[in-house]
């Protein structure tokens, strides 16, 4: 047991004598006489082995500024990098918020004790609803992946059927998600997951392969809007009105930034609405900022299948008065352990909290605004871009704020070109090279953070690194 | 034992956000386009028409009902000893370095050379756990306890389909004490969950798992101690039996706080185990995350993990993400990084001297408050025939308060926050204790806060069979009354989003 001298400004019993006057009090003449229950050839034999105790608050500062500032930052350099973790602007008001400490707690709390942060929640939910004009929002998942990934096994639940149609451009983290959720084919509940080619004029759905692949064996078809190449699907009802006709549910993921400028999922047909959290004021955080939303319109169909946090408002005892409370509670895994729809725990409801803060600050004009602002600049790069010799842009004019980039002509592959902007301080796009079999392709990302200046700053260096 | 005092919390009776604003009315403001930048306009079949239905308020305004609605929140600054859950101090030290921007604004597809601090930080932190764990290699892409529990499921079957038994080794095997995730995650990934029985000693017999452990077995999670404080002596030969069988056995290190330093879950011989940094290593739970599960696992495993691992060459840290047997992805990226900061941070302030003394604080102090419950007539411990002392939390049950006056452990938690305490956590499903209360007190709090607890549980014990009513219709002193639950599994009723609200009352 552990020997006991020093106080400890994390620990209010390690004040010298505190535990021997807790065991006089209880009657034990020692810590170990409490460990009782631990037979003895169970204790560890193997010392711990740590690295020195940093016990002084200037110590562990020191030790992680020390280790943080080895890094590289998209402040000091000029990123291209999205596809699932984008760059954009978060406002102070959102830091203030999410880092006051009764948010950033340990604690559960109950209904009213914690109403605050429910309200929060709700309004979290609320905001996002309008956005999407849908009546039901989950609190957010780990991730926009395990978002879609819920969202198909809920479709599986709805009909029955154990078949998902997804876009053949999708991205790969994202996907690899999916398949996991979706479960080996060796497994009773395996949902198949099937690709649906891409129109190679477009990068849109190819509307012929849709519908062939279409039938009474597909649960739901899953497309975002816009995708992960950026490109945006512009007759969206078709495909909803396709998946309808066979009885399947329409997923859709959306980039909630979009929605200021892009058609809201719930005007187009979809069933059940994925995307990422993270653009809502969350930091990039070295890809720890991300987290899902699921939406669906308020039918009980839906809101019977979902595996989460739902948060409704209701009155109180107090006459006038409303408060929130968890809907639907007893069908997730904590009331119902294995017979719950999917399993829920800890997710990232603390970013729940910064997308509504974001999203008060925005409003419709600031959500416009910014919609705007992304399309202008992104489509003011892919021209600047796909002027440098040898440098081409697929698809240009019709995304949103992604793009992807083909290097083939310059005779230089995208991690020589990326190699050449870091030296320069430009993070340049990701390479999609082995993922796309369309040559040497990146995928660049364009956001209200990148200034005509930085575009054009970009574009000279690139053709410099090109020649 | 002293009379506590009751409190007055916040009661700001604040709108929701879309009662608020004025039609106009900014928050945020973006830079006009410069004038070379192309004007955009979208096709019409997916322009956006309609203005969306946000609020409209100014940056104040909005600070203002945020930081309202944060004062509307008990949020542990009282004192709260919520069980299962471990209640620490969040560093802000830890805080203020993760804000900072070589951690807030860094991307994860940044090339390794300009992200060399953040990969030493996650090396170093998976020594650290190897070292209080015994396991070869730990992994952080699961953003919860739970979705590490997840990550087990996917490990099992991807090492099953590997040895091409993934076909027959269809069940997952649990106590019924375990938490939800462990059956909930194994039926989500497709097994069939067989879950356990307690016998009297609180925890399932040998013979029970021997009976129900076969070639069918794919892994066996469990935790140790549970939530009763009940550590079960037998797991060694638990692990043995589930080994005989061919059978994964996967730790569930929940619980840990009362054991850290003193078990290694690789010399009880499992072949993974999950931490939770979001509890008993000082990263804020958030109300709900962002969370960590960091997920450890012997070399036999390590090949079936989620990808991408940290590694280090030389004095150079990489990612590898060149893993074929890898199960597949859990979660994009590497997981919540700033989280795992925070966690070690907590790690090297405490060294490994302050995690043993918070291993016996934690045990000590819940046995100092199981001796100062022992004494108020009316609750009782469960399983009272185990004298021994429990670990570093114990089930409590108020059943014979709730006989005597029909006050049950609902009621008592609602009626604490009035005194500053927050409610207390009461039971996992299935109750297996009626009326059931589960109190940790970690290492943070002070004796005094401790004492504080428990004569505020005296005091509404006191209250239960003099004015029940009070007690009854608490919450008294919170920002919001106790509220009506006719809404919840009502369609008619609920309303999850102000649209749908308008919709139903409107």
């Amino acid at each position: 047991m552990a020997l006991n001298n020093t106080g400890h400004p994390w620990m209010a019993l390690s004040a010298p004598g505190a535990i021997e006057d807790m065991l006089a009090e209880i009657g034990a003449s020692s810590v170990k006489d409490l460990f009782a229950q631990i037979p003895e050839d169970h204790f560890r034999k193997a010392p711990l082995d740590l690295p020195p105790q940093l016990a002084s608050e200037m110590a562990l500062k020191q030790d992680l500024l020390g280790k943080l500032k080895k890094n590289h930052t998209c402040e000091d350099n000029l990123n291209f990098l999205g596809a699932g973790v984008w760059q954009h602007h978060v406002p102070a008001v959102v830091d203030e918020i999410v880092g006051r400490t009764e948010f950033a707690t340990n604690v559960w709390g109950s209904y009213q004790s914690d109403h605050g942060r429910n309200q929060a929640w709700f309004e979290f939910s609320s905001q996002l609803g309008a956005l999407l004009k849908l009546d039901v929002v989950q609190l957010p998942v780990y991730s926009w992946g395990c978002a879609i990934g819920h969202a198909i096994r809920m479709a599986q639940r709805l009909t029955g059927r154990s078949r998902v149609l997804v876009p053949q451009y999708c991205d790969p983290e994202r996907l690899s998600v999916i398949h996991t959720y979706c479960q080996p084919s060796e497994m009773e509940n395996h949902i198949e997951v099937v690709e649906v080619k891409a129109d190679p004029a477009t990068g849109q759905i190819d509307m012929g392969d849709l519908r062939d692949k279409l039938g009474p064996n597909v649960a739901a078809v899953y497309f975002e809007n816009p995708a992960y190449l950026g490109t945006i699907e512009t007759n969206p009802a078709d495909i909803s009105a396709a998946a309808r006709a066979c009885g399947a549910e329409t997923i859709v993921g959306v980039d909630p930034l979009s929605l200021g400028v892009m058609m809201a999922p719930g005007d187009y047909g979809a069933d059940i609405v994925t995307g990422p959290v993270q653009p809502l004021g969350v930091h990039m955080n070295c890809g720890g900022g991300v987290g899902g939303f699921i939406a669906s319109r308020d039918e009980e169909r839906y809101v019977r299948e979902y595996n989460g946090f739902l948060v409704s408002i209701a009155q109180t005892q107090r006459e006038g008065e409303f408060g929130f409370g968890l809907a639907a509670a007893h069908q997730n895994s904590y009331g119902s352990r294995e017979h719950g729809k999917d399993w829920t725990g800890n997710s990232t409801y603390l970013w729940a909290i910064a997308g509504a803060v974001y999203m008060g600050l925005l409003g419709p004009e600031g959500f416009r605004e910014l919609g705007q602002l992304i399309l202008s600049r992104a489509r003011y790069a892919q021209a600047l871009l796909d002027d440098i010799p040898g440098v081409r842009v697929l698809w240009r004019d019709t995304t949103f704020k992604e793009f992807v980039v083909n290097f083939d002509d310059t005779g230089k592959t995208v991690a020589e070109i990326n190699d050449a902007l870091r030296a320069r301080r430009i993070f340049g796009g990701k390479d999609i090279s082995h993922e796309l079999e369309q040559g040497q392709c990146a995928l660049y990302c364009v956001t209200e953070m990148h200034s005509a200046a930085d575009l054009r700053h970009l574009a000279a260096t690139l053709t410099e690194v090109c020649k | 034992m002293t009379t506590p005092r009751e409190i007055q919390t916040a009661r700001w009776n604040e709108p929701v956000i879309h009662q608020l604003g004025r039609e106009g009315a900014r928050g945020q403001r973006f830079p006009a386009p410069e004038a070379e930048l192309p004007r955009v306009t979208l096709p019409e079949s997916i322009m956006r028409t309609d203005r969306p239905d946000l609020p409209e308020l100014t940056e104040f305004e909005v600070q203002r009902h945020f930081l309202h609605l944060s004062q509307m929140t008990l949020g542990m600054m009282g004192v709260s000893l919520f069980g299962t859950c471990t209640m620490k101090y969040n560093s802000k030290t830890a805080e203020y370095a993760t804000l900072r921007p070589e951690l807030a604004e860094i991307h994860p597809y940044q090339h390794p050379d300009t992200l060399q601090g953040v990969l030493e930080i996650l090396h170093d932190f998976d020594l650290i756990l190897r070292s209080l764990s015994g396991m070869d290699q730990f992994v952080f892409q699961a953003g919860g306890g739970a979705d590490a529990a997840y990550t087990m499921t996917a490990v099992a079957r991807a090492y099953w389909a590997d040895r091409g038994e993934l076909e027959t080794r269809t069940e997952m095997v649990t106590s019924i004490q375990a938490h939800p995730c462990n059956p909930a995650t194994a039926a989500a990934a497709g097994f069939k969950v067989v879950n356990l029985p307690l016998e009297e000693n609180g925890y399932p017999s040998l013979d029970a798992l021997k009976a129900a452990v076969s070639e069918r077995t794919a892994l066996v999670m469990i935790n140790n101690p549970d939530d009763m404080g009940i550590y079960n002596p037998e797991i060694k030969e638990w692990v043995r039996v589930a080994k005989e069988a061919g059978a994964l056995i996967f730790y569930d290190h929940a619980n840990f706080n009362g054991v850290m330093g003193k078990l290694s879950a690789r010399e009880l011989g499992f072949d993974a185990c999950m931490f939770m940094l979001h509890k008993t290593f000082g990263a804020p739970k958030a109300g709900g995350g962002p969370a960590v599960g960091a997920y450890g696992c012997t070399d036999q495993l390590a090949p079936y993990m989620p990808a991408p691992l940290v590694v280090k060459t030389g004095d150079r840290y990489a990612l590898d993400d060149d893993r074929p047997k890898s199960c597949g992805k859990i979660r994009e990226f590497w997981g919540n990084v700033p989280q795992v900061v925070k966690a070690y941070a907590w790690a090297r302030g405490m060294g490994a001297e302050g995690i043993d003394l918070a291993s016996d604080i934690s045990v000590v102090a819940n046995n100092y408050m199981d001796h100062r419950l022992a004494q108020i007539d009316g609750v009782v411990r469960s399983n009272p025939d185990i004298t021994a002392p429990r670990m570093e939390m114990t089930r409590w049950s108020l059943a014979p308060v709730f006989e005597e006056t029909g006050v049950g452990t609902f009621d008592f938690a609602n009626r604490m926050a009035d005194y500053g305490i927050d409610p207390w956590w009461m039971s996992h499903e299935p109750w297996l204790v009626p009326e059931p209360f589960t109190p940790e007190a970690g290492e943070l709090w002070s004796k005094a806060d401790i004492d504080l607890w428990i004569d505020v549980v005296a005091q509404i014990v006191r209250e239960a069979r003099e004015t029940p009513d009070l007690v009854k219709s608490a919450p008294h002193n919170q920002p919001v009354a106790q509220l009506k639950g006719d809404v919840f599994e009502d369609p008619e009723k609920w309303a999850m989003t102000w649209r749908a609200y308008l919709r139903k009352f409107a």
